[in-house]
């Protein structure tokens, strides 16, 4: 006897007293598997994005820079700041937040990482912690230590997408992950500064040679990345509530959402996000909530261990 | 840290007048978390025993003696509570202590105060501080058994008996997971679902849906804020119509500015102090209560919360103990554990030889969010 055969047997074991229980169950399982899947995919993209911020500064700079979910923090705090304080209308307040956490990332970029005399990675990494800590210390001193929520962009009524459902928030979240990066694609490979950017993560010193001005954009990297950390923080802000220590784990992982993808700043990092935010919801539903967080550095281990250029690279990928 | 410096001139005009006068003063230290991650516990504590030391010197102090109150910040942290602890004792000799936050510092610095013989009131809620009875430790904050009691209660009334529990993979959560186990089979409740979240957690929609799943009669989650109030906003998008009970942890204002209109129909276990205004004029705690929410709205212009009642309660018991002639650290203690009917801000203690905890059922009642307030669930 087969392997199927013998299942089918049990199968029709069961069947006829309890073929209604299982089909109920099944419906379940499914609607239970869909809305995990769901989460996971919303959760993902935020992610995703904090990652993409992560691998556009490594590429131009070859540095982690461990301040990028400081930026994703700053992006919340500083559109309730807006909207709270200043009383601007919440389209007001969001470019505003983003101008000025943009205005942070470079102050950064001049202040802390353009300065150093030896900029050997090792530097410029634990020049980045500090920043974050720095930034953190500051943001709470000025905005205090409650957990403040921001008003959804549409509403709270729920969608349901067959037996499960998501919030307009989580759409938000998906569609302006999907035009950053479009627009991200657009950039590096469709403008003179994005493809200067390329040139300096293929080789600094050639990109020097041909006329590039490196350090420029290596400001321009940080620019970029703090504007995106800042806008991921403020479409999540809405379901995750921010405070001013939300960045450590968003930022945590963001970084394993890039390393999965192998620091790339284009898909490779979305699916490295998505898969993560996934797996995670998955885990937390169908093994045990309390290894959410495991499973998530379990991932990026095994991924450092085993295929540290990222899931989709092959070894001495090209970046970017 | 605007508010921190003119605590520190408080603290210091405090200490000079007091060696200017030069009067028998009573020395009471305070370990509170005023900063860190239990900053929400230490913060009202903090202000609200700098507030009341403050009115009780204004009106001539307890039987002409002045209060003195010297604070530090222990930020949360077990290992500075315990220098902290030996520094009060040995260094500023005070008398009795008050605090600290949290259970884990609690337990931290009990060895300390039962060494150096200086009674301690722990304003943290853990069972483990005063149970076993130790002799030179009390406490304030109302047990866990006493919230899970308030809701497991509640359920029976209402035969609901399976229970999905959802708590939060700290301290809290890990001593109120502890509770709600135990006691389910005494009140005749089955936990169907047991899981946890982390403190920084953002989504807990995968629990919830699991929980759904299950089809419990009612969830329980156990959690300080922000979790909890994701949780109220996860289970609303999931449409998930079950009775959501959380701890007294999230009986605060804030839990309903976070959560929204997902915090409607939830119920808590909590302090009288959140609903003073709603309590029977003939409530014995009535007048407590509407004394310390007027005196920190006064003073620091938001409500008063619990917390901050923790240490209303540990230095009104202090003066208690003082007006009955205690001055030393020995007869404080003594007097401390003589206190009968002390109509507080956390319940009404009484604390005997066997009991330093000194609450009963009644200092928690159950309140559910209706149009953004509490109302007493009668």
């Amino acid at each position: 006897m087969t392997a199927t055969q013998n299942r089918l047997t049990i199968y029709s074991l069961f069947l006829p007293e309890e073929g209604n229980f299982m089909q109920k169950w099944n419906s379940m399982q499914f609607d239970q598997i869909l809305q995990y899947t769901l989460s996971g995919l919303s959760t993902g993209a935020i992610y995703a994005l904090i990652g993409i911020g992560f691998s556009i500064i490594y590429n131009s700079t070859g540095i982690i820079n461990f301040a990028q979910g400081e930026f994703v923090m700053l992006g919340g705090m500083l559109t309730l700041f807006f909207t709270g304080l200043l009383k601007l209308p919440l389209w007001a307040a969001i470019p505003c937040a983003v101008l000025s956490s943009t205005v942070v990332g470079l102050l950064f970029e001049r202040l802390a990482i353009r300065p150093l005399r030896q900029p050997t990675p090792i530097n410029l990494v634990i020049i980045t912690i500090g920043g974050s800590i720095l930034i953190r210390g500051l943001s709470m001193l000025l905005w205090g230590k409650d957990t403040h929520a921001l008003q959804p962009f549409s509403g709270e009524e729920p969608i349901f997408i067959g037996g499960a459902t998501i919030l307009p928030q989580h759409l938000w979240i998906l569609g302006i992950t999907m035009i950053i990066i479009a627009a991200n694609k657009y950039f590096f490979y469709h403008t003179i500064s994005g493809k200067a950017m390329r040139a300096c993560a293929y080789n600094r010193r050639a990109a020097g040679l041909v006329g590039i001005d490196v350090r420029r954009m290596i400001l321009f990297s940080f620019i970029i990345s703090s504007a995106m950390g800042a806008v991921a923080g403020i479409i999540v802000a809405p379901l995750t509530m921010t405070a001013y220590d939300v960045g450590i784990m968003l930022g945590l992982k963001g970084f394993c959402a890039a390393i999965i993808g192998g620091m790339s700043s284009g898909m490779a990092t979305v699916i490295g996000g998505l898969l993560l935010g996934v797996l995670e919801s998955l885990g937390a539903g169908m093994i045990s909530s309390g290894y959410k967080d495991a499973i998530a550095f379990i991932i990026l281990l095994i991924i450092l261990f085993v295929r540290p250029q990222g899931l989709f690279g092959k070894a001495e990928s090209e970046r970017v | 840290m605007k508010l921190k410096f003119t605590g520190f001139l408080m603290l210091c005009s405090i200490v000079l007048t007091g060696q200017a006068f030069a009067a028998p003063t009573i020395k009471i230290g305070a370990l509170l978390a005023v900063t860190g991650p239990a900053a929400f516990l230490g913060e009202p504590e903090r202000n609200t025993a700098q507030m009341v030391v403050d009115e009780i010197n204004k009106s001539g102090g307890v039987k002409g003696q002045q209060l003195e109150l010297i604070v530090y910040d222990t930020a949360g942290d077990a290992t500075k509570a315990v220098n902290l602890a030996t520094k009060l004792i040995r260094d500023d000799k005070v008398v009795a202590i008050i605090g600290p936050s949290t259970t884990g510092e609690s337990m931290a610095v009990i060895p300390v105060v039962e060494r150096e013989k200086v009674p301690l009131i722990s304003c943290a809620a853990g069972i483990k501080i005063t149970e076993p009875v130790k002799k030179w430790v009390f406490k304030t904050a109302q047990n866990d058994t006493l919230a899970v009691g308030r809701i497991y209660e509640q359920l029976r009334k209402q035969k609901l008996s399976k229970v999905a529990i959802l708590t939060v993979s700290d301290g809290f959560g890990a001593s109120g997971r502890e509770q709600l186990k135990a006691q389910a089979a005494k009140f005749g409740i089955t936990i169907v679902s047991d899981d946890t979240y982390g403190p920084k957690d953002t989504d807990m929609t995968s629990q919830l849906t699991k929980i759904r799943g299950i089809k419990p009669d009612a969830v329980i989650c156990w959690g300080t804020n922000p979790g909890p109030a994701l949780i109220a906003k996860n289970a609303r998008q999931l449409g998930l119509k079950l009775p959501l009970y959380m701890s007294h942890g999230v009986s605060s204002k804030k839990f309903i500015e976070l959560a929204g209109d997902a915090a409607e129909g939830i119920r808590i276990p909590s302090g009288k102090v959140i609903v003073a205004d709603q309590l029977a004029a003939s409530d014995p705690q009535k007048k407590s209560l509407m004394a310390f929410v007027k005196d920190y709205q006064n003073h620091y212009r938001v409500e008063g919360d619990h917390f901050g009642g923790h240490a209303w309660d540990a230095v009104m018991l202090i003066k208690g103990a003082v007006e009955r002639g205690a001055t030393t650290a020995e007869s404080i203690r003594d007097q401390l554990e003589k206190t009968r009917q002390f109509h507080g801000i956390g319940g009404t203690f009484t604390y005997t030889v066997q009991d330093h905890a000194g609450l009963g059922k009644d200092a928690f009642v159950l309140v559910e969010i209706k149009n953004k307030d509490w109302m007493i669930v009668k």
